[in-house]
C-alpha cells in the first residue's frame, strides 16, 4: 500500500531538482485538489450528528469546495471517519481506505477517531491513525463545527503546501498563550438572546 | 406496588420461587432454573398476569457467589401494565456449564437479548435457534462483561500500523498548526457574556 | 435464440437460478453508519436476510463499572446520541428511585423541557433524514435548521450543542439561565413553522406517498412480541407511552395526546413522528408556564449534590461534603433498579445493580432501537430492496444505542 509522503505530482526533467515550471504546476494542481475535495464520509457514531451541521446550510463546507460526498471510495480523495472506530469495524476502514486511489487524504473528526477518546476498552480501536494514516485531527466531542472547518482549512493548506505531517485543529484561542482565559467557559451566561 | 403477580406465581408453583421481593417497587422472584420456560409461559399466557411483552433479559456476575450469573427478565404487560423481574441463578465458579433455557418460544425479542447475553457472560441458551455472537465479532473469545475480562484486552482484527510512536500524537508545539488560526480576537474582559465572537 | 412471437415452454427454459447474496455494508450511507445487512435477494424481492449490529459496540456497561455513578452521564448521553437529554434524565430518575429521593419542583419542570426539547431534535433527525434518504433533500435541511435552533438552546444551557452531561444524580448541573424561557418559546414557534412547512412539501407528494405507504409493515402482534415500544409501537396502533402509562416527573400534571397509526407502515411511522413533536410542543408551553423562575434545581441531600462554593471555602461541612462526593464518589445504597422513561425510540430502561461502594456493579441499558432493530429481519423480508431505505429509516436506529 505504502505511505504517501510527498505528493506524487511532481513531474522533473532529469537531472533537475525542481523548475519552474513543474512548481507552478504542482501548486497549480494543489489548488485544484484543495478546492475540490471529493469526501468520502465514514460515519459511525455521534460525531456524525455535527457531520450533518457541519454540511448544513449553517456551518457549510461546501463553501470550500469539499460538497459532494461519494459513498464510494473509489471516487473520492478524502476519507472523513467520523466517530468512534470499533474494533468490528477497523477491518472495513482499512479496506475503504486501501480501495481509494491516490491521492487520498484523511481527516479523523472527533476525539473517537483520533485517540480513541474515553473508550479505553476492549471494543475500541484507540484512534485510527493504528489503522491508516491521518492527515489531520480534529478533536473534540464532538468538535464544534467550527472547528471542523479549520480542519478542513488546515487541511487545505497542507494540500497546497504539499505536506504530509499530520496536523491537529488547534483551538482560536491558545491555552498556552494565554492561560488566563476560560477555553472553557465554566461560569453560564448570566442573559442569553433568543434568535433574531 | 400490589404483590398480586408474586402471589401468583407462588400460588401455582410453590417449589419454583426461591426468594422474592418488592424492593424499590419493583417486584422481583428468584426461580429455579430448571422451572425458568415454565414459569415464563404460565405468566404469558394467564389471563390475570398476561405478560405480553419481554422487555429485557440480561445477567449480572457475582464472582462471589456460586451460582455465580444471575439472568434477570423484566416482563411487562401492556393491559394491566404491571411488571415483574425474575430471575435464575445459573453457572458455576469458573463461569463453565451457565445454561439456562431459551425464551424465544414465547416472546421474539428473546431473541437477539439473548445472543446479546450469551457474547457479553457466556450464558447458553439451550434450544436457542441461532446462539451467536451479535455485538463483539465471531473471532472475539472470551466474554467481556464477565467481571474477569479485563476491560482493556483488546483482540484486534487489523494488525496496527508498524510505525515508530505510534503512541506519541503528532507534534503539538506552539508554532505547530496553521498560521491564521493563531490570531486572538478581541474580546471584553469582565464582562460575564464574552464568548469567542 | 427462438423468435419472440413463438410461446415458449416453460420446461424448455431452464435457466440455472440462485438467489444473489448481497451484503449492504456497515460503510453505508442509508445505514446510519453501523448496520450491515446481508440479504438473499430474489430479482429485487429481498427472499433472507441476516441484520448484523455490534459496529458500535464501545463497552458501555463495562466501562460503568469501573468509574463510579456520576462518571456514567458521559457514557450514556452517547448510547441515543440525537436526544441525548433523555438519556441523562432517565439515568439520573434511575439513580435517585435507588436513592429513594425526588428533585425539586423546578427541576422536574426542567428535566421535562430539556427532555422534549430532545426528543424533537431526535423526530427532526429521523424524519429529516428519511426524507433525505428518499430524495426529498430540502426538508432535511430545514429540519436541521431547526435542530440547530434546539442545540443552541442547548449550548446556553448546558455549555454544549450534542452530548451535553448535564444530569447530575440529585438535579442537574446548573439552573436554567435567565433567557431560558424567551429563548425557548422563540424556537419552538419556529419548529412548529417548519413542521408545518415539511408537511405542505412532502405530503401531497406522490412519489413520497407511494414510497411510503405499505412499506414495511409489521403486525402488531408481532411488534409487541418483538419488544417494540416508543414511536415504531405506537404506529402500529397501540397507544403505550411511558409517560401516560406510568407518568414520572410531572408528565401526569401536562396535557397531552399521544399520537397512534393505523396501518403501521413506514408511512405511519413518519407521521407518529411528526406529530408527536408537536405534542412535545405543547409540553414544553405548559412546562414553561409552570416553572418557577427562583428556586433550587438540585435536591438538598448532602449525600449526592455538592454544595455551592461559597460553602466549600466557608465553612467546615461544605469542604467535608464536598470532599467525600469527589474523592470517595457518590455512594448509591445496595439493591437494585429498574427504572425506564420514555426516550427517543420507546422505553429506554436501565437496570441498576449497586453494591454499597461508589463503584456500580452493573448498569444495564435496556435500549428500545435494539429490539427495534431486531425486527428489521421481519420487516424487510418479502419488501424489494429499495424499500430497506425508507423503512430501516423510519425505524430510527442510532447505533450508540443498539450497540452500546
Amino acid at each position: 500500500m505504502g505511505e504517501l509522503k510527498a505528493t506524487t505530482t511532481s513531474i522533473l526533467e532529469p537531472g533537475q531538482t525542481s523548475g519552474f515550471a513543474t512548481t507552478r504546476f504542482e501548486s497549480l494542481l494543489a489548488w485544484a485538489q484543495k478546492y475540490s475535495l471529493f469526501m468520502n464520509p465514514f460515519v459511525t457514531a455521534c460525531c456524525g450528528m455535527e457531520f450533518m451541521a457541519v454540511s448544513s446550510p449553517r456551518y457549510d463546507f461546501s463553501r470550500f469546495g469539499s460538497e459532494a460526498p461519494r459513498f464510494s471510495p473509489r471516487q473520492s480523495d478524502l476519507l472523513w471517519v467520523v466517530g468512534t472506530i470499533v474494533q468490528r469495524q477497523a477491518p472495513i476502514l482499512k479496506r475503504i481506505y486501501e480501495q481509494m486511489a491516490e491521492p487520498k487524504w484523511v481527516l479523523a473528526f472527533g476525539t473517537c477517531a483520533s485517540s480513541g477518546g474515553f473508550y479505553d476498552n476492549y471494543a475500541c480501536v484507540a484512534g485510527l491513525d493504528k489503522i491508516i494514516p491521518a492527515d489531520v485531527y480534529v478533536p473534540g466531542c464532538p468538535p464544534r463545527p467550527e472547528a471542523v472547518l479549520d480542519g478542513l482549512m488546515l487541511l487545505q493548506d497542507k494540500i497546497q503546501r504539499g505536506d504530509r505531517t499530520p496536523g491537529i485543529v488547534k483551538p482560536r484561542i491558545d491555552p498556552v498563550q494565554e492561560p488566563n482565559t476560560a477555553l472553557v467557559q465554566l461560569r453560564r451566561s448570566r442573559t442569553s438572546r433568543p434568535p433574531a | 406496588m400490589s404483590k398480586a403477580l408474586i402471589e401468583l406465581v407462588k400460588k401455582n408453583f410453590p417449589d419454583a420461587v426461591l426468594e422474592s421481593h418488592s424492593q424499590l417497587g419493583d417486584d422481583t422472584l428468584v426461580l429455579a432454573p430448571g422451572r425458568w420456560k415454565e414459569v415464563c409461559l404460565f405468566l404469558k399466557d394467564n389471563p390475570q398476569s398476561d405478560m405480553d411483552m419481554l422487555t429485557d433479559l440480561t445477567a449480572v456476575d457475582y464472582p462471589d457467589r456460586d451460582p455465580r450469573f444471575e439472568v434477570v427478565a423484566h416482563l411487562y404487560s401492556l393491559q394491566r401494565g404491571h411488571r415483574l423481574r425474575l430471575k435464575a441463578k445459573v453457572g458455576d465458579r469458573d463461569g463453565e456449564t451457565v445454561e439456562i433455557d431459551t425464551l424465544t418460544e414465547l416472546w421474539a425479542s428473546a431473541n437477539w437479548m439473548e445472543r446479546e447475553c450469551f457474547d457479553m457472560f457466556g450464558v447458553k441458551f439451550l434450544g436457542h435457534p441461532d446462539l451467536r455472537r451479535i455485538l463483539t465479532y465471531p473471532e472475539f473469545e472470551g466474554h467481556p462483561l464477565r467481571k474477569d475480562y479485563p476491560a482493556d484486552k483488546i483482540q484486534p482484527l487489523v494488525q496496527y500500523r508498524d510505525e515508530p510512536n505510534i503512541d506519541k500524537v503528532a507534534p503539538f508545539g506552539v508554532d505547530e498548526g496553521m498560521s491564521f488560526g493563531r490570531q486572538t480576537h478581541a474580546r471584553n474582559r469582565g464582562d460575564d457574556d464574552s464568548r469567542m465572537n | 435464440m427462438e423468435p419472440l412471437d413463438q410461446e415458449l415452454e416453460s420446461s424448455e427454459l431452464e435457466l440455472p437460478t440462485e438467489p444473489m447474496l448481497l451484503n449492504v455494508g456497515p460503510a453505508h450511507p442509508a445505514m446510519h453508519g453501523t448496520v450491515r445487512i446481508v440479504m438473499e435477494l430474489s430479482g429485487e424481492i429481498i427472499e433472507r436476510c441476516d441484520v448484523q449490529v455490534g459496529y458500535l459496540h464501545r463497552g458501555f456497561e463495562k466501562m460503568c463499572e469501573r468509574g463510579n455513578w456520576s462518571q456514567v452521564f458521559p457514557y450514556v448521553d452517547r448510547c441515543n446520541y440525537v436526544s441525548p437529554m433523555l438519556n441523562n434524565v432517565g439515568f439520573a430518575l434511575a439513580c435517585e428511585k435507588l436513592l429513594g429521593i425526588t428533585v425539586p419542583e423546578r427541576c422536574q419542570w426542567y428535566r421535562m423541557i430539556l427532555g422534549e426539547l430532545a426528543r424533537m431534535s431526535d423526530h427532526l433527525t429521523c424524519d429529516g433524514a428519511m426524507a433525505m434518504e428518499l430524495g426529498a433533500f430540502t426538508p432535511f435541511l430545514w429540519m436541521i435548521k431547526g435542530r440547530e435552533m434546539v442545540w443552541e438552546i442547548m449550548e446556553e444551557e448546558t455549555g454544549a450543542r450534542l452530548t451535553h452531561s448535564f444530569g447530575r444524580v440529585g438535579g442537574m448541573a446548573a439552573p436554567p439561565t435567565d433567557g431560558f424561557k424567551e429563548h425557548t418559546r422563540a424556537v419552538v414557534q419556529h419548529i412548529l413553522t417548519i413542521i408545518d412547512e415539511v408537511e405542505r412539501l412532502l405530503l401531497g407528494n406522490r412519489i413520497f406517498l407511494d414510497r411510503l405507504e405499505n412499506v414495511g409493515v409489521i403486525s402488531a402482534a408481532d411488534a409487541v412480541s418483538l419488544g417494540w415500544t416508543g414511536p415504531c409501537l405506537r404506529a402500529t396502533g397501540i397507544p403505550y407511552d411511558v409517560r401516560k402509562a406510568h407518568p414520572y416527573l410531572k408528565y401526569g400534571e401536562v396535557d397531552f395526546d399521544v399520537p397512534v397509526g393505523t396501518t403501521s407502515d413506514s408511512y405511519d411511522r413518519f407521521m407518529v413522528r411528526l406529530a408527536e413533536m408537536r405534542q412535545s410542543a405543547r409540553i414544553i408551553e405548559q412546562c414553561l408556564e409552570r416553572m418557577a423562575d427562583k428556586g433550587p434545581v438540585n435536591v438538598d441531600d448532602p449525600r449526592v449534590v455538592l454544595p455551592p462554593k461559597e460553602e466549600v471555602y466557608g465553612s467546615i461541612e461544605g469542604t467535608i461534603q464536598h470532599f467525600k462526593i469527589i474523592m470517595e464518589g457518590l455512594k448509591l445504597p445496595a439493591g437494585e433498579v429498574y427504572s425506564y422513561t420514555e426516550g427517543g425510540n420507546g422505553e429506554l430502561g436501565f437496570y441498576l445493580v449497586s453494591d454499597g461502594s461508589g463503584t456500580p456493579h452493573r448498569v444495564r441499558i435496556r435500549p428500545p432501537c435494539f429490539l427495534i432493530t431486531a425486527g428489521l429481519e421481519r420487516v424487510i423480508t418479502g419488501q424489494m430492496m429499495a424499500d430497506v431505505v425508507p423503512s430501516f429509516g423510519s425505524l430510527n436506529m442510532i447505533g450508540g444505542e443498539c450497540d452500546r
